[in-house]
């Protein structure tokens, strides 16, 4: 299928990227006005928002598109597993954390022949 | 460290608006900020194979702004969607971002921010922007916290608008390798940086419930997989360590 053109594209773009994904970011400035900072509410809104994240980094690891989808699972697995020890080793630092996973997967692809 | 936090507000609240905006614009060097255009190229990659001018995809950038929501617009079009299906694809995959903005915004606003404000400030929002403003807006005054993410959000779209037309041209072919390891590096960093950033025990409950519960509904119901594992995840996290905090206060 071939790509939109002209100001139709611009159109298509505004109306279903642009206001599709600011409705939420408005409605969530209303709801977020309304939570005092030390509220149960806000500590529940906290966990959903937090789980929400961890769902989509659970999607981006276990079913992951492009190149990634043709590598094994037992190296993402193996790369975010050993990440974690990175981090916690590393007295908690992000980059620790990060070094770690992906020089184990990029070890991983490259022992596999990517 | 809220200890310190106090201290800092007296002593540099003489500070000027236009310093903490440029403060908030230095983000831009940060890890989450390098680890994103290094996303944006990614998906630059992909809207060349989609055949897609670098006018829109420079658009799209500005205009939508998060990350999946644009892969799945993109996706959307190129299966031959219309403009309402489309629409509803891209609207459902995006409610995360209305909890995302209300946890943040009481972090953000200070007591005369105004709601006008936070509306448009709330655009430049989506995770790598929630994350970095979780993790640093504790550090800024009260009063300059609107400020300090606006010079963050703002640098932060710009600089990548500016990326993908200068990159569109320059994307061929990555080896596989280097674009497998591109693409591994937001996860893991939104899970380092959401654990290291931390300030409440919910946190790391709830984002355990939402890795486990992530799979668990994309296999019940791939549809609404994400939506149903935040409310459901997140609720029963939030509910289990409030069960725990209670109980060890009665205790004590």
């Amino acid at each position: 299928m071939n790509w939109m053109e002209g100001w139709w594209a611009y159109v298509f773009i505004a109306v279903a990227g642009w206001l599709a994904t600011d409705i939420w970011r408005w409605l969530g400035v209303i709801a977020g006005n309304r939570l005092r900072e030390d509220s149960e509410a806000l500590n529940w809104v906290r966990a959903v928002a937090t789980a929400l994240v961890a769902a989509v980094i659970a999607k981006l690891i276990l079913y992951p598109t492009g190149v990634l989808a043709q590598s094994p699972l037992w190296l993402r697995m193996a790369a975010v597993i050993l990440g974690a020890f990175g981090f916690f080793l590393g007295r908690q630092k992000p980059a620790a954390g990060i070094a770690t996973a992906i020089a184990v997967l990029a070890a991983g692809l490259w022992w596999l022949g990517f | 460290m809220p200890g310190t936090c106090t201290l800092m507000e007296d002593a540099e609240d003489e500070r000027s608006s236009f310093a903490w905006f440029v403060t908030g614009a230095r983000g831009i060097f940060s890890l989450p900020a390098v680890i994103l255009m290094l996303s944006f190229v990614g998906f630059c990659a992909l809207t060349v194979q989609a055949g897609i001018p670098p006018e829109q995809v420079i658009f799209m950038t500005g205009a939508v702004w998060a990350l999946p929501a644009k892969v799945i617009l993109v996706s959307s079009v190129l299966g031959g969607a219309s403009l309402a299906t489309a629409f509803l694809a891209v609207t459902l995959s995006s409610v995360r971002l209305m909890p995302m903005v209300a946890a943040l915004v009481p972090e953000l606003r200070g007591p005369r921010t105004p709601t006008w404000l936070l509306l448009v400030l709330s655009h430049f929002i989506a995770i790598t922007a929630w994350v970095f403003a979780m993790e640093r807006v504790h550090d800024v005054p009260r009063n300059h916290r609107a400020t300090f993410f606006a010079g963050f959000g703002i640098t932060l779209v710009a600089a990548n608008m500016i990326l993908v037309g200068v990159v569109y041209h320059l994307v061929a072919e990555f080896p596989p390798l280097v674009a497998g390891c591109l693409f591994f590096l937001t996860p893991v960093y939104f899970l380092a940086s959401i654990w290291h950033s931390a300030r409440h025990p919910v946190i790391y409950v709830a984002l355990a419930a939402g890795l486990v519960a992530g799979p668990l509904c994309y296999w019940l119901a791939p549809e609404f997989d994400i939506l149903l594992a935040g409310v459901g995840g997140g609720t029963v996290a939030w509910f289990g360590e409030r069960l725990w905090r209670l109980r060890r206060e009665a205790k004590t």
